[in-house]
């Protein structure tokens, strides 16, 4: 290597380099937010109620059992389709019925199944869960996932 | 040791130990309640497990640069680190911060508090008040290096470090910035969290690496630098680019599916110039430096972390494989061995170089240090296997067949116990090398250690 390139030709393509690369991934990165906005998720359905789901969401650390679009903890079933996967993609009410159901069944305490916390969620914390899955559920995710498991 | 503030590295590596230790049995007692799920379900549910194997680990890392950095700047810019009392100040910060975290979690305390509940996004879970006390943290730190560094002399070391250790801080202000639509919540997560550790990170990890090969073989110093800089010029190349594989499936344009795929196919580049380097460094060498276990676990470091990043990586990136693979035992098959390899190794690494000559002492107890390389390094890479398989066939099962996510779970169950056994020896190696580090005990072989001047 020594013949074919100094230090500083080395260091120089390092910061120049970085730098172009930096500057096209600001620009994808401009453009996505953009396609996003407009184009991928329905903006003007994003309520004040999924807004609250999300926070439910983080609150209880959902993300470090289950995953959604495929990121998050391994441990539990994929949510971003969860509300196909039920039948209830098109029915907010009983997708809360569902949901309710499903929250105030948990943990089920069979041996050797994975256990579910009870997070003892109120019902407008249940509504806004599920507004939330209701909302994540319509989000352009180029096809994914491949199938209704998630 | 030449320079006295060198000695702050000390505490910083203690605490990353202690941590490590906090991380690892965290892992495994994850690992323990994949095959026995009724496992403390109440009491301790595994959400809450997993946020204090994955927190415990960025933090010990986190503190192991910094300790490194104020082990290396001191001798690279050939003066004492700017101001000693604040590199404590900074270290009692973190650990505070961290003390909050682990009580946080552990007794669900302030829940949706907005500024001392947890915040419930993947990694960067920490109550807000954490988050500011880490950016605090950071500002002391970049502050007192930099100081430093501007004072004395300029290496290309010290360059890409700094460089590494000031993107970290910035990068880590999107964790401050969560917004309602989860598109787009995710695609600025991932600024922290894939260009910290397929970014920035590197340049730390590469800068470290450099500077160990520097010390441990001998080699010339400008040598050195240029393979320097045309890693790290790989690793922004592929790697900012890179983070398209991430941006398949959240919301994002399509067109990341080719950029993803291209760039970082290309991230295997720097991991492999890594271990070419280290390798060729050490046939060059004239040095027989006596720390025979600094070198080997430089060695496995820029190994493990070829195959840990990048073949296991490229395993599942392109967005052909991603699409069936993603968010399966795949993915946290690479996450292990590409932390274990990358991160985690260089920080062992540093440690048993710098730990002899902070305590004034021979490198004691190296047959001992160099069982736990072997013990950690063989769980670490027989987990990745059994999670490889237990991956495929989930992603068979389930993305490809169509089965429900906990009857695949089930069949892959004997896959879950292997993991856990590896996960086990990979706890032994923890313990044997914080044995090693911490008590000293005279060593058995070696007598060259004494005539050679450590360095």
């Amino acid at each position: 290597m020594r013949e074919v390139m100094t230090k500083s030709m080395a260091r120089n393509i390092f910061y120049g380099g970085s730098l172009f690369f930096i500057i096209i991934f600001l620009g994808l990165s401009f453009h996505s937010h953009r396609y996003v906005v407009t184009t991928s998720t329905n903006v003007e359905t994003l309520s004040e109620e999924v807004a609250l789901g999300k926070k439910v969401w983080e609150d209880k650390a959902c993300i470090n059992c289950h995953t959604l679009m495929g990121e998050g903890a391994y441990f539990a079933p994929e949510l971003v389709n969860v509300m196909t996967r039920w039948g209830v993609d098109d029915d907010p009410e009983g997708a809360f019925d569902v949901l309710k159901g499903w929250m105030e069944s948990q943990p089920t305490g069979i041996e050797g199944r994975r256990q579910m916390p009870q997070f003892n969620l109120s019902d407008d914390e249940i509504r806004h869960l599920s507004e939330f899955f209701l909302w994540i559920n319509t989000i352009d995710t180029q096809n994914w996932p491949p199938n209704d498991a998630g | 040791m030449k320079y006295k503030s060198q000695k702050i590295a000390l505490v910083y590596f203690a605490v990353a130990m202690a941590l490590f230790a906090v991380q690892v049995l965290g892992g495994l007692l994850a690992g323990w309640i994949y095959v026995s799920p009724n496992t403390l379900s109440e009491l301790l549910p595994f959400n809450i497990v997993r946020m204090l194997h994955t927190n415990s680990l960025i933090v010990w890392l986190l503190l192991g640069f910094f300790g490194a950095a104020y082990f290396l700047i001191p001798e690279e810019s050939e003066r004492e680190i700017h101001s000693e009392k604040l590199a404590y100040i900074q270290l009692a910060i973190l650990v505070l911060g961290t003390l909050g975290v682990v009580v946080t979690y552990t007794f669900n305390l302030f829940e949706g508090h907005w500024l001392l509940g947890k915040e419930g996004r993947e990694f960067i879970e920490q109550p807000k008040w954490v988050k500011a006390g880490i950016v605090v943290a950071a500002l002391i730190f970049l502050y007192n290096v930099t100081m430093t560094v501007l004072q004395g002399k300029k290496t290309a070391i010290t360059n890409i470090l700094l460089l590494g250790l000031w993107g970290l801080a910035l990068l880590f202000l999107f964790a401050f910035y969560n917004p309602e639509n989860l598109a787009l919540d995710k695609m600025y997560w991932w600024y922290v969290v894939h260009l910290w550790v397929e970014g920035v990170w590197e340049l730390i990890m590469a800068s470290i690496l450099a500077y160990l090969m520097l010390k441990l073989t001998g080699v010339d110093r400008e040598v050195v630098e240029k393979w320097l800089y045309v890693i790290v010029a790989a690793a922004l190349f592929s790697g900012i680019l890179g983070t398209g594989h991430h941006y398949y499936w959240i919301g994002t344009p399509d067109y990341w599916q080719w950029i993803g795929s291209i760039f970082s196919t290309l991230e295997i580049v720097p991991f492999f110039a890594m271990m070419a380097f280290a390798f060729v460094m050490v046939w060059k060498g004239r040095r027989d430096h006596p720390n025979k276990a600094a070198l080997l676990w430089s060695l496995g470091c820029a190994t493990l972390a070829f195959f840990g990043a990048g073949v296991w990586g490229f395993l599942h990136t392109l967005h052909g494989v991603n699409y069936y693979s993603h968010g399966t035992q795949i993915t946290a098959a690479h996450g292990h061995l590409a932390f274990y390899g990358a991160y985690v190794c260089i920080n062992l690494a540093v440690i048993s170089y710098a730990l002899p000559i902070l305590r004034n002492r021979d490198p004691y107890n190296q047959v001992l240090n160099m069982a736990a390389f072997w013990l950690m390094s063989s769980g670490m890479v027989f987990m990745t296997f059994v999670l490889t398989f237990a991956g495929t066939i989930q992603t068979h099962l389930q993305r490809v067949m169509g089965e429900y996510f906990m009857d695949v779970q089930d069949q892959v169950e004997i896959f879950y116990w292997m993991r856990f056994g590896s996960g086990a020896i990979v706890v032994l190696g923890v313990i044997l090398f914080i044995y090693a580090m911490a008590v000293p005990r005279k060593e058995i072989i070696d007598t060259g250690a004494a005539e050679t001047p450590a360095e």
